[in-house]
C-alpha cells in the first residue's frame, strides 16, 4: 500500500521539526527517512503513524486519507526505537496483543502468532519475558508484534539504533529478506548513511524539517540535489571550485588534461584504503581516496609533487558556485 | 593515642549508638506496644476477646470496616486516575493541583474535621441545608466519617502511582494504540497492570490510615455508641470510662491489624522491585 504525504508542517512549541513536506512512498517498497538526529524524521514517522498530529497538511494510506484517524484505526505496524515491550507479558501474549484486542478467534491467535514468531525465529523463546531477552531478540519480537495484524505499511523508527555493531549488520540483511518475502510497504528512520543505502530501496533525506532529496540510494550518491545530501552521503571534498567524491580524483606524477599541481601533505593507510591530504598550488586544500596498490604505483611519499584531476564530471555541478565547508 | 586505646574508643562508639538506639526504640514503641499486649492478655485470651465482642465494640469495629472499604475504593479510583490526568496530560494548574494533594499530610486532622463540619453542618454549613433538605445528613452520619477519612488518607495512592506512572514512559501505550487498542484496552491491558504493584502499595497504606485514623473522625463522626462510634473511638471511649479491659483488647485488635498492614507492605514493595 502507498503513502503519501501532502505539504505537512509540524511544530513543537517554537521549534519546526517539519516544514512543508510532501513525500510518497510507492506501494511494496522498503523506504529510508534519512538525516542527522533532530532533523524531523521520527517526527515525520510519527505523523504517518497518527502518534502525531500535523499542524498543516495531510497523510493519506493506500489513497484514503488518515489525517484524522487515530493510530489505532490506521492499520499500521510500528516499532518504537527501544520496542516498547508490554514488561508483563511473554513473547507468546506480546505478538498476540493486537489480535487479542481485535477479538479474533483463539484458535486463529495461536496460529498467526506460532507462524510468527518461526518468522522472526524466536519459536524456542514463546514463554519468556521481554527482560530475558537480548537487544536483537527483542527486536525481532517487535517486529513481530506489528506484523501480527497484517498492517497496511510497517514504520520502523531506528530498527537497529541500540544494537551493537555485529547484531546490526546481522539484523539489516535479515530485515532485507523480510521485506522480500512479506512485501509490505515499510518506512524506516535511520540516521546511519551506510544502513540506509544498505537496506532501503528509496531514501528521502530529511534536513532541518525539510526534505531535501528522494531517490534510490544510486541516485541520491551519484546526483545529489544539494550540498547537505552529498556531504552526508559520502566523502565529499572540492577541486578547483567544485565537489567531488575523494574517491574520484586521480592522481598522477605527470600533468593531466584539466589536471591541478599540489604537494601530499599527509598520508594515511586504513586498510585496502590510502587517504591523501593535498595542497594544491591555488591555495585550496583536497583530499584522495586510493587504493593501496594505486598509492603503491604512484610512488610517492609526502611533500612528493603530484597532480590531481577528477575522474567524474563534478557531484554536483549546480552547486558548483556556493560556498560551503566541505566535510572531511 | 595508643593502637589498644584507639579500639576501645571504636568499640564503646559502636556499641553505644547500638544501645542508644535499641533504647530509643525501645522506650517509645517496643515496650508501650509490650506493655498493651501484657494488659490485654494478661485476664486472659476469653476474657480479652469478651471486652472487644461486646455489641458496641462489634459495631464500632464493623462501622470502621464499613468506611475503609468506601474510602478506599473512592480514593483508589481518585488516585489513579489523578496520577494519570499529573503524569500524561499538561494542564493549567496541575502544580496547583499537585501541593493541594499533599494538604492532608501537612494538616493536622482536627482542622480536617472542623472544616468538614463548617461546611456540611445542617443547621449553619455552606453545603449542609442543602443536602439535609434533599433528605442527606453528612456530620453525625456515615457520610461524614467516609468523608473525613477519605480526606486524611487523600495523598497515599497519587503518591504511590504517579512516580512509577512516570518511570514507565508511555511508550507502551502508544505501541498498544498502534496495535488497534482503544483507551479503555490500553487501561486495562497495559498500563494497570504496569502499575499494579504500586496500587497495591498505594491501597495498604490508604487502609492502614483509615483504619487507624481518629482525630478528624471524632470531630465528624459525633461519636453515638452503636451508630457512629468508629473502632478507635471505641478504644478512646473506654479508656476514658475505665473500661480497662475493652480498651487493651481494642488496642491489641488494632495493633494486630497494623502488623497485618507491615507484612503486606514488605510483599508488595518487593513485589514492586522484582519487577524493575
Amino acid at each position: 500500500m502507498s503513502i503519501t504525504v501532502e505539504h505537512v508542517s509540524k511544530r513543537f512549541g517554537g521549534a519546526v521539526a517539519l516544514e512543508d513536506v510532501s513525500l510518497e512512498v510507492p506501494a511494496g517498497s522498503l523506504m529510508a527517512l534519512l538525516g542527522p538526529s533532530g532533523g524531523g524524521k521520527s517526527t515525520l514517522l510519527r505523523v504517518i503513524a497518527g502518534l502525531e498530529v500535523p499542524d498543516v497538511g495531510s497523510v493519506a494510506i493506500d489513497g484514503e486519507d488518515v489525517t484524522r484517524l487515530p493510530a489505532r484505526s490506521r492499520g499500521i505496524g510500528f516499532c518504537f526505537q527501544h520496542y516498547a515491550p508490554f514488561r508483563h507479558m511473554t513473547v507468546w501474549e506480546n505478538v498476540a496483543f493486537g489480535l487479542k484486542v481485535r477479538r479474533r478467534p483463539r484458535a486463529e491467535i495461536a496460529a498467526r502468532v506460532d507462524e510468527l514468531l518461526e518468522l522472526v525465529r524466536l519459536e524456542g523463546f514463546a514463554k519468556r519475558y521481554p527482560a530475558q531477552l537480548s537487544g536483537g531478540q527483542r527486536q525481532r519480537m517487535a517486529l513481530a508484534r506489528a506484523l501480527a495484524v497484517q498492517p497496511r505499511v510497517l514504520l520502523l523508527d531506528e530498527p537497529f539504533g541500540a544494537l551493537d555493531a555485529q547484531v546490526r549488520k546481522e539484523l539489516r540483511s535479515w530485515l532485507r529478506q523480510l521485506h522480500a518475502r512479506i512485501n509490505v510497504t515499510t518506512v524506516l528512520v535511520t540516521h546511519d548513511q551506510e544502513e540506509a543505502m544498505e537496506v532501503a530501496d528509496h531514501i528521502a533525506v530529511i534536513h532541518d524539517g525539510r526534505l531535501e532529496q528522494v531517490g534510490t540510494p544510486a541516485e541520491c550518491y551519484d546526483h545529489p540535489a544539494s550540498e547537505f545530501v552529498l556531504t552526508f552521503l559520502g566523502p565529499a571534498t572540492r577541486l578547483d571550485g567544485s565537489w567531488v567524491r575523494p574517491h574520484d580524483l586521480v592522481v598522477t606524477r605527470e600533468p593531466a588534461p584539466g589536471s591541478r599541481p599540489g604537494t601530499i601533505r599527509s598520508v594515511a593507510r586504513l586498510g585496502f584504503e590510502v587517504r591523501l591530504e593535498i595542497a594544491l598550488d591555488d591555495g585550496t586544500d583536497t583530499w584522495a581516496q586510493l587504493t593501496r596498490r594505486g598509492f603503491d604505483e604512484l610512488g610517492v611519499g609526502i611533500d612528493g609533487r603530484v597532480h590531481v584531476a577528477s575522474l567524474a564530471p563534478s557531484a554536483a555541478p549546480n552547486l558548483a558556485t556556493r560556498d560551503v565547508a566541505s566535510v572531511p | 593515642m595508643t593502637g589498644g586505646t584507639r579500639r576501645w574508643a571504636r568499640l564503646t562508639w559502636r556499641w553505644g549508638l547500638r544501645a542508644f538506639g535499641l533504647a530509643y526504640m525501645g522506650f517509645l514503641v517496643g515496650l508501650p506496644a509490650g506493655s498493651v499486649i501484657w494488659r490485654a492478655l494478661s485476664p486472659g485470651v476469653g476474657s480479652a476477646w469478651r471486652a472487644v465482642t461486646t455489641p458496641a465494640g462489634v459495631h464500632a469495629f464493623e462501622l470502621t470496616i464499613e468506611v475503609a472499604l468506601v474510602a478506599v475504593v473512592c480514593n483508589t479510583v481518585f488516585g489513579i486516575g489523578m496520577a494519570l490526568l499529573l503524569a500524561r496530560h499538561r494542564f493549567p494548574g496541575a502544580t496547583v493541583v499537585e501541593a493541594l494533594i499533599d494538604l492532608p499530610l501537612s494538616l493536622s486532622p482536627v482542622v480536617v474535621g472542623l472544616a468538614l463540619v463548617l461546611f456540611y453542618s445542617s443547621r449553619e454549613g455552606w453545603l449542609g441545608p442543602w443536602l439535609t433538605a434533599h433528605g442527606i445528613t453528612v456530620i453525625f452520619a456515615f457520610p461524614g466519617i467516609v468523608l473525613a477519612s477519605a480526606f486524611v488518607s487523600l495523598p497515599y495512592v497519587v503518591r504511590e502511582v504517579l512516580p512509577v506512572l512516570q518511570e514507565l514512559g508511555d511508550e507502551q501505550e502508544q505501541a498498544a494504540a498502534t496495535l488497534g487498542a482503544g483507551p479503555f484496552a490500553i487501561f486495562w491491558r497495559i498500563t494497570l497492570p504496569a502499575i499494579r504493584w504500586g496500587v497495591a502499595y498505594g491501597v495498604v497504606l490508604t487502609t492502614a490510615r483509615v483504619l487507624g485514623e481518629f482525630g478528624a473522625v471524632s470531630v465528624v463522626s459525633g461519636d453515638i455508641v452503636s451508630h457512629t462510634q468508629t473502632f478507635t473511638q471505641f478504644v478512646d471511649d473506654a479508656f476514658t470510662n475505665f473500661n480497662t479491659a475493652g480498651a487493651y483488647a481494642g488496642a491489641l485488635v488494632l495493633g494486630l491489624i497494623s502488623v497485618v498492614v507491615l507484612i503486606a507492605l514488605s510483599a508488595s514493595r518487593r513485589k514492586e522491585e522484582a519487577l524493575q
